[in-house]
């Protein structure tokens, strides 16, 4: 067990072709600590929760988790990825599966666990989320805001040591968010590491640690958030809230 | 009709038809079998491997079936000195086999990539972020979905198959359009009545491929 944060990215730096998408983005996440991205759409938000399991590979820069450099790629890097849960914002529940075979996939296929301890845990995490009842139906079947609580049992199954939530309300109906929310902040209140990509200040509010805010690909301003929304000390943090909040 | 109530012509019409259904079954077994790992090989990270199925697919969908057929048994056969038995109907069976199998499994390959390409990348990339490698994703999520959704162009290719099947009589094999072929030469009053013959078992066979591809196409559909 190494002493330094879980999360460490060190002057990251990403391009899509010309575009410069992440800029010098430095920031630690502790264990347990719970850090809200906000920003406006095309900060590099998204980029930047996806880059810490290397869904997006970087140009230069260094991300280490629990005290390892990001494998490059293959067995190392899969085993890194097992061990990041990652909720997406289109859910991405394997489609031709039942949601209980969604959660199970992972443990069995990848940690050889049995079907057995598999499926009674799938089954408690499919209750936590308060979906038990839909375990044999198909994802389609289910609602938006069931359809993400269930790749959150996913996710939870292979036992994480950090959860990574890419804008996990923004296709949902609003009546659904909160649902989602509830469980992500039970998640935050039981000690998970998490890196949650949001528009939900309420969320940001209630359940962040630390909010990092993020414009034009450079983390802009990292804040506990009653100093963040109290006090911005940036320009632009201030003028995305006075944008956000006036409404 | 008469020539249908000889015993012996309506052997060699049966023995034709099961011979196409034997070249046919193999065949369909061999070219998605291929097809599936020439897909795998088309979307897989390692260049060669891409080169690979790209080449074949370019080789063999490119190239006459006549001509695959008459390699087989000319190159493979009697130049290299591939042989599967000494039996020389046999071996000419599992040459047939062969051709069409390679042949086929260019069109498999293609059907199976369009259909790779149905699949949302966001299911790929959830794979991915569980920790399944390249190939337990491509096993578990990708090819079930895609091949779910290729179900009626895999029908397609399996009826021209089996009328590809004839071909195999390039080299000798007696399948259903030799038979055909010998019973006109020997009843040539009745040529119109043979073919009609041969032609409609064809119809009848692969009619119902076609309809039960399509009604296996909409219960396999993946929903989303």
């Amino acid at each position: 067990m190494s002493h330094e944060p879980l999360i460490v990215l060190d002057a990251v730096n990403k391009w899509f072709g010309d575009l410069h998408v992440l800029r010098d983005v430095s920031l630690t996440v502790d264990r347990g600590e719970v850090v809200v991205v906000i920003g406006p759409s095309g900060s590099g938000k998204s980029t930047l929760c996806r880059a810490v399991n290397r869904l997006e590979t970087i140009n230069s820069g260094s991300i280490r988790f629990d005290g390892k450099d990001l494998p490059a790629e293959g067995r190392a890097l899969a085993k890194l990825r097992s061990e990041v849960g990652m909720v997406f914002q289109s859910f991405n529940l394997f489609a031709h599966m039942s949601i209980l075979d969604n959660v199970m996939l992972g443990p069995v296929k990848v940690r050889g666990e049995s079907k057995a301890a598999a499926r009674e845990r799938a089954l408690a995490l499919l209750d936590r989320v308060g979906i038990a009842s839909q375990a044999d139906k198909l994802p389609v079947q289910l609602s938006g805001g069931q359809q993400q609580r269930a790749a959150i049992a996913r996710a939870l199954a292979m036992q994480p040591k950090a959860m990574l939530f890419d804008e996990p309300t923004s296709a949902l109906d609003p009546e659904m968010v909160g649902e989602v929310l509830e469980v992500m902040t039970s998640l935050a209140k039981e000690g998970m590491t998490m890196i949650v990509v949001t528009h939900e200040m309420g969320f940001a509010r209630a359940a962040a640690d630390r909010v990092a805010f993020m414009a034009d690909g450079q983390l802009v301003e990292l804040a506990p958030p009653a100093e963040f929304f109290g006090n911005p000390k940036s320009e632009r943090a201030r003028d995305f809230l006075s944008k956000i909040l006036q409404h | 009709m008469d020539v249908f109530l000889d015993p012996a012509n309506r052997q060699a019409y049966l023995d034709g038809f099961l011979t196409i259904l034997k070249l046919t079954g193999a065949s369909a077994l061999l070219a998605l079998v291929l097809g599936m790992l020439l897909a795998a090989c088309r979307v897989s990270p390692v260049p060669v491997l891409r080169a690979l199925g790209a080449g074949w697919v370019h080789l063999f969908r490119n190239t006459p079936l006549t001509l695959v057929i008459l390699f087989c048994f000319f190159g493979l056969y009697s130049a290299v000195g591939v042989e599967f038995s000494e039996d020389i109907h046999i071996n000419n069976y599992w040459l047939a086999v062969t051709g069409l199998s390679a042949y086929t499994a260019a069109f498999v390959c293609e059907a199976i990539r369009s259909g790779i390409n149905t699949v949302p990348v966001g299911q790929a990339e959830a794979a991915r972020a569980l920790g399944l490698s390249f190939s337990q994703n491509l096993r578990l999520i990708i090819l079930p979905q895609a091949m779910r959704s290729v179900v009626a162009p895999l029908g397609s290719i399996l009826i021209a198959l089996t009328k590809n099947a004839t071909i195999a009589g390039v080299i000798g094999v007696a399948e259903a359009s030799s038979a055909m072929k010998a019973l006109i030469e020997s009843n040539g009053d009745q040529t119109i009545a043979i073919f009609a013959v041969f032609a409609l078992t064809f119809v009848a066979l692969l009619v119902p491929v076609g309809y039960a591809f399509s009604a296996l196409a909409n219960r396999l559909v993946v929903r989303r």
